[in-house]
């Protein structure tokens, strides 16, 4: 298990958690913030092991959780569902496309508040919805879809920087050359 | 999956408990983007080019020869001023100055389908759940509704948990304001539970009624419509907030 990974995606949605929560341009400009950790637990399912993925569901709900009126954990299960439906399927998924990862950013961005306000509205509670949370679910889910592949740059960029790099090997060996010539 | 089911069950003061304290692990960011701030306006400073100085002195020397001209009237001015600010500035006139605690606030609910902002006053200042809390010029925007040690939680009156009474200080009709008639406009609020439309013409001035937590005669808001009736038999009408809530960066918190 490659524990630097885990620390680097944990530490993204860490950060991601925070920056939601004090930066106002989003909301000011797109009448929405935009969620950043369904990009991350897209990265998290294509690119790392069932355990990280597992420790952002299960860390970055409730941190997220913590600084909102949300009950705490409710964020919890969407995050699951999303990673959960990916994570099987990361075989069949091409996950260097720009293409790929947006799409799933989407899907994921979309997904996460939609079960999100579902699990709130089950429990009875009263969150702010009219017409006006159907371009807020806009926003967010073109807004994560845009940043998936911007995440996954930055985590693969801070993972590469902080790990060791290969040895570069040459396929050279004397003893296999091939000598050509008379004798 | 368990682990969620276990928290989401967990009891009400045991959840709000742990939220404070994971909540509390975000406070070293917070301070770290006040401070980074701060650096970057000094690094700003300092990065000025010194033949833009030189530029700025020589015009200062200009400036500063013609202002002394004007110093002795601007002096006549400024006690003016003084006196106007008196008369105008809105904490030295409130009736409640001496229990207004300045907080700047700090972070925002990062869901959308909250109003809440999170202030940089906690219990170790005196913080109590239920204290009214009025933007800078005095209108009301919210109440504390949840404290911890360094910072507490702020329900805005845009919220649909927000329910504040209030009347309309033409007629005395009073009400409950409900948040959460607009997900767009976070300054429409809607006054319910009127007891008959009345005189009420647009435009008129609401404030508290002074009925449950809040004390009387905190400014509101404005009505944007004349008062209709419901199919429930009572009167309501839509109130456009005074102060934005949504584009706070320091409140006033009236305390006990």
């Amino acid at each position: 298990m490659n524990w630097l990974n885990s620390i680097v995606v944990l530490l993204a949605a860490f950060v991601a958690v925070f920056l939601e929560a004090v930066l106002r341009g989003p909301r000011e400009f797109l009448g929405a913030q935009i969620d950043l950790l369904p990009a991350i637990v897209v990265y998290a399912s294509l690119s790392s092991d069932l355990v990280t993925l597992s420790l952002v569901a299960v860390l970055g709900g409730l941190w997220i959780d913590a600084l909102s009126a949300n009950p705490l954990g409710v964020s919890v299960l969407p995050l699951f569902a999303a990673g959960f439906l990916i994570y099987p399927r990361r075989g069949l998924i091409m996950r260097d496309q720009f293409y790929a990862r947006f799409v799933l950013g989407l899907g994921a961005s979309a997904l996460v508040p939609f079960l999100t306000l579902l699990l709130l509205l089950s429990m009875r509670r009263t969150p702010l919805l009219g017409w006006g949370t159907l371009w807020q679910w806009f926003v967010m889910s073109l807004g994560g879809a845009l940043l998936t592949p911007i995440c996954f740059w930055l985590i693969d960029a801070l993972t590469r920087a902080l790990s060791y790099l290969p040895v570069a090997e040459s396929s050279f060996r004397a003893d296999r050359e091939i000598r050509r010539g008379r004798n | 999956m368990l682990l969620a089911l276990v928290v989401l069950n967990l009891p009400h003061h045991a959840a709000s408990q742990i939220k404070l304290a994971i909540g509390g692990l975000f406070l070293p960011l917070f301070g770290l983007s006040k401070s980074s701030q701060q650096l970057a306006r000094q690094a700003g400073d300092a990065l000025t080019p010194r033949a833009e100085l030189l530029r700025q002195n020589q015009e200062l020397r200009r400036t500063n020869q013609v202002l002394q001209q004007y110093a002795v009237q601007a002096d006549a001015i400024f006690r003016e001023n003084d006196r106007l600010r008196d008369l105008l500035d809105w904490q030295r006139q409130s009736p409640w100055k001496d229990r207004l605690h300045l907080a700047s606030v700090i972070a925002r609910d990062p869901a959308n389908w909250w109003q809440i902002v999170q202030i940089d006053l906690g219990s170790r200042d005196g913080m109590k759940t239920d204290l009214p809390v009025l933007a800078p010029n005095g209108e009301l925007v919210g109440r504390v509704s949840a404290v911890s040690l360094t910072r507490s939680e702020v329900m805005l009156i845009g919220d649909a948990n927000c329910r504040i009474s209030a009347r309309i200080e033409k007629n005395g009709e009073t009400g409950i304001i409900i948040g959460g008639s607009s997900t767009v406009d976070h300054t429409l609020v809607t006054l319910s539970f009127l007891s008959g439309a009345g005189n009420s013409k647009p435009g008129q001035s609401v404030v508290t009624s002074g009925i449950g937590v809040f004390p009387g005669g905190i400014r509101v808001g404005q009505l944007a419509e004349e008062p209709h009736m419901t199919e429930q038999g009572f009167a309501e009408v839509t109130v456009k907030l005074w102060a934005d809530p949504g584009a706070l960066d320091e409140v006033w918190v009236l305390m006990q």
